[in-house]
């Protein structure tokens, strides 16, 4: 446990890549396999669900620090985080034992199911005998909120420094269905294509916005052009006439998605398809806070299932006849998807169209229809271009339509968590609706870290009223909010929902007279 | 009541005196010399000895009086004295007595000795004026020895490996600090403000490299650079390439002040007193009246209250301390400096 707290303190203390990567790759080569492949396991995003409720974690630290509960409520609103606040409350003890990672991972998953005396005991146990970083890195842990500034491709480059593979094939084996309480490190790692597990999926290749000029790229009739569709990115995994649906952040949606299900007894043995999971009705797609609001429902109902039936444009063919073809190019992947989903013939897979634009003026004209077609702007593919893994430059470019934008002003703000702790970043905005501000947002990124602190320290010098974490202030500061969709919300207060709003910038040329209206907003909806 | 809280400071309307007003005023006695206590344009200015240069650097040409530790003068029958702080050079407690009525109005001060200022002294009375800048249980500062040894392994170990050392810290308290507590033989190079604030205290410079626009490369090769907070951000750094920054100050115990900073370290360095410093210092006076003011004032008041059943009051000031962007005695403190003197 000391040597992963210790990985922990130091990743954190580094913005610099390689640094990254050396210091797991050393942390790696260092450590015991059962404890490593806990590490890969958490670094990667699996981590355990939160075995001990947020209250008792809260009370029990409370008692052990000897201060009063609200003593403890002040001190979590100015830290951000639970796991902070818990490690510098309690009373450390000088004590320095370790204990295996794998080991106090096990526990974590055990101490879940059983009853809250035995909890506690077990909690005030470790509390005592952890110094500082370690005592934050597993607060972290029994928290459900364990986080690292690493990001997969980076663990992936590391285990492959450190065991001297290739990174692309270490990124294929970590994806999945993969536990590290019954994993053997060594198989995950030496596990080839044919051995996986029914269900893995590969992983996702994603584009960039697109920021270069048409004239630094090769010729028009080298590029694919497709529509950019706004659903959940996704792949269909069939192998032995079973289905798995893997969305992009590496969550299987099987149980979600079941009318894929069918897929088992149409797609041949080894298919595995990247497209986008879209909401799909007589023929025209429905919009995403349709599906947004399947996905929120905790059963899948036949209702559901006839109002909000789903389909997926398929983008691209990943594993063909139970081969791997990502290294094929472009084209010839997409001649074989062709076939595929020709062949299948069912209203669950279509192919996303091929744009074939004369001149990067008329694929300009292209995007700009986007919105009417509801979606999100475009894919430019490279013909040749392989199926790479994560992020990458050069081959694959999205090209996005430019957002909504509406200028409204800031009436409260919340302190952040984490990185934005005890600083002002949360806000609300309002816009005129007649004589009166109606709130009708939130957006938090989008100001630069300076822009952040200016605007926190406006908002200490000119609130009006406390309620909690939340301060309203004096209605001053506009700013242009930009958004990717709107739709009528009767849980709203302004009756209006926006999709993924931002802030785009600070409007200090605008005071408030000069914002947005309610009707406009409204006009807008009507022309969507 | 021998002392009032007015617009324009603290005051004592007996002996007409204020202590670190924020507006001009005839006559003012201050603390210590960050630009949050010690504000220009008044008259007369009483002060402690080892503040005056320091004084006289920041606020020019002013009528200053100074007095030494536990020197009492009497002013219209209030007996005042000043008392150590504890906080950086010359920071003083400042005592006021009138017929058998005592106060003691701290400034900002903090319990542990730093191994450089004249350690605190508790001094009895029956109203205390405290600050609250870390007035949360959550800060809990580390012993001076300890944090001296990791200051100097990580310069050591960025040295090793080819990395210059950047310290950020308040070039008045802080940055004489730093560099008393640096036990290291590599170079180690200042910030004009701070080459500067050190000839006005009296620290020897002669160990340190100034900066100017002559600097080269290889005078450091790997080196130290201690440097004010007004840097962040700046062109200025990268002459120091590859580098490594530190930020020296209490707020360095939240991880997210930290890494809002995208500073590879943070030392918990502080000229203020911790949770368990504050508690000690208001006890160690006796007193049953508690003043709080700047930093978590409401939540210091009502702990005071009700755990130590004292009679607490917030006192709204104009002295910083309520986050880490206005710490402008602690870390961030150039414009502040600079701007006080045009």
């Amino acid at each position: 446990m000391k040597g992963f707290a210790n990985l922990y303190m130091e990743l954190d203390q580094t913005t610099k890549t390689n640094e990254k990567i050396t210091l797991m790759a050393k942390y790696f080569s260092r450590t015991r396999e059962e404890d490593s492949i806990w590490a890969i396991a958490l670094l990667t995003g699996r981590r355990p669900k939160r075995p001990i409720r947020t209250s008792d974690l809260k009370l029990w630290a409370t008692e052990l620090a000897a201060i009063p509960y609200w003593l403890f409520e002040e001190s979590y609103d100015v830290v951000g985080d639970l796991a902070e606040t818990i490690s510098l409350l309690i009373p450390l003890q000088k004590s320095d034992q370790d204990k295996p990672l794998n080991k106090v991972m096990i526990e974590i998953l055990e101490i879940a199911s059983q009853p809250e005396e035995v909890k506690k005991k077990w909690l005030l146990n470790y509390w005592s005998q952890f110094l500082r970083d370690e005592l934050f890195v597993f607060n972290k842990l029994i928290t459900g909120s364990f986080r690292v500034g690493v990001s997969q491709q980076l663990v992936f480059k590391a285990i492959a420094k450190a065991y001297n593979l290739d990174d692309k094939a270490v990124a294929h084996k970590l994806m999945g269905n993969w536990l590290p309480q019954t994993t053997k490190l060594q198989n995950l790692l030496s596990a080839t294509s044919s051995s996986f597990d029914d269900s893995k999926p590969y992983p996702f290749y994603l584009a960039y916005q697109l920021d270069i000029q048409f004239s630094e790229m090769d010729k028009l009739e080298d590029w694919q052009f497709e529509r950019k569709y706004d659903g959940i990115r996704g792949q269909i995994v069939v192998r032995n006439k079973q289905v798995h649906v893997w969305s992009r952040g590496e969550e299987l949606m099987t149980d979600k998605f079941i009318e894929f299900a069918a897929l088992g007894n149409i797609l041949p043995h080894g298919t595995v398809i990247d497209g986008e999971i879209l909401p799909f009705k007589n023929g025209s797609i429905l919009s995403f806070n349709e599906m947004q609001k399947r996905i929120g429902k905790k059963n899948v109902t036949q209702k559901v299932l006839t109002d909000v039936p789903l389909c997926m444009m398929c983008y691209d063919l990943l594993e063909y006849q139970g081969d791997d073809i990502r290294q094929k190019p472009m084209h010839e992947r997409r001649a074989l998807l062709e076939t595929i989903v020709k062949t299948a013939n069912t209203e669950l897979l279509h192919l996303s169209t091929l744009l074939m634009p004369k001149s990067w003026d008329e694929l300009d004209f292209l995007r700009n229809e986007s919105k009417k077609l509801g979606c999100e702007g475009l894919m430019i593919k490279h013909k040749n271009s392989i199926y790479e893994t994560g992020r990458r430059r050069g081959k694959w470019w999205k090209w996005k339509v430019d957002p909504y934008t509406v200028d409204a002003v800031l009436i409260y703000a919340q302190s952040g968590h984490g990185r934005r702790a005890n600083l002002y970043t949360d806000y609300t905005f309002a816009i005129w609706d007649n004589e009166n501000l109606v709130p009708f947002t939130k957006a938090y990124s989008g100001l630069t870290d300076k822009e952040l602190i200016e605007v926190d320290s406006w908002i200490k010098k000119n609130t009006i009223e406390k309620f909690g974490p939340v301060r309203s202030v004096r209605a001053e500061l506009v700013f242009e909010i930009a958004f990717e969709g709107i739709n009528l919300s009767p849980r709203h207060k302004s009756g209006i929902a926006l999709r993924f709003p931002r802030i785009l910038r600070w409007r200090k040329d605008k005071n408030k007279e000069e914002i947005n209206t309610k009707k406009d907003l409204l006009q807008l909806l009507n022309s969507v | 009541m021998l002392i009032q809280f007015t617009n324009r400071g603290i005051f004592c309307p007996r002996a007409n005196i204020y202590i670190d007003p924020w507006k001009p005023v005839d006559k003012a006695i201050i603390t210590h010399a960050h630009s949050d206590h010690a504000r220009w344009g008044s008259k007369h200015y009483l002060s402690h000895k080892d503040s005056e240069f320091i004084l006289r650097y920041r606020l020019g040409t002013i009528s200053l009086e100074t007095l030494s530790y536990n020197q009492p003068i009497q002013i219209n029958g209030v007996k005042i004295s000043l008392h150590p702080a504890g906080h950086i050079t010359g920071s003083a407690q400042v005592r006021l007595e009138h017929n058998g009525e005592i106060w003691v109005v701290s400034g900002d001060y903090k319990v542990k000795p730093d191994g450089y200022s004249v350690p605190f002294e508790p001094v009895r009375c029956q109203h205390f004026i405290t600050e609250s800048t870390f007035g949360l249980p959550v800060y809990n500062f580390p012993e001076v020895n300890e944090l001296n040894i990791q200051l100097n392994q990580w310069t050591k170990e960025n040295a090793t490996q080819g990395f210059n050392s950047v310290l950020i810290g308040y070039a008045l308290g802080k940055a004489q600090r730093i560099l008393s507590a640096l036990t290291t033989d590599q170079p180690i190079l200042l910030h004009s403000t701070i080459y500067n604030t050190n000839n006005a205290l009296g620290f020897d410079n002669s160990p340190y490299i100034k900066f100017t626009q002559e600097f080269k490369k290889e005078q450091l090769n790997p080196g130290i650079v201690v440097a004010t907070g007004s840097v962040i951000g700046n062109p200025w750094l990268k002459r120091f390439d590859p580098y490594r920054l530190a930020f020296c100050s209490g707020w360095m115990q939240l991880r997210g002040a930290r890494r809002r900073r995208n500073a590879d370290k943070g030392f918990i360095m502080s000229d203020h007193a911790d949770w368990q410093g504050l508690n000690e210092a208001v006890l160690a006076t006796g007193a049953e009246n508690v003043y709080v003011t700047h930093g978590y004032k409401t939540v210091y008041a009502k702990w005071l209250r009700e755990n130590y059943k004292l009679n607490a009051y917030e006192v709204e000031t104009l002295f910083e301390g309520e986050s880490i962007e206005t710490e402008s005695s602690e870390t961030i403190g150039e414009q502040t400096e600079t701007g006080q003197q045009s």
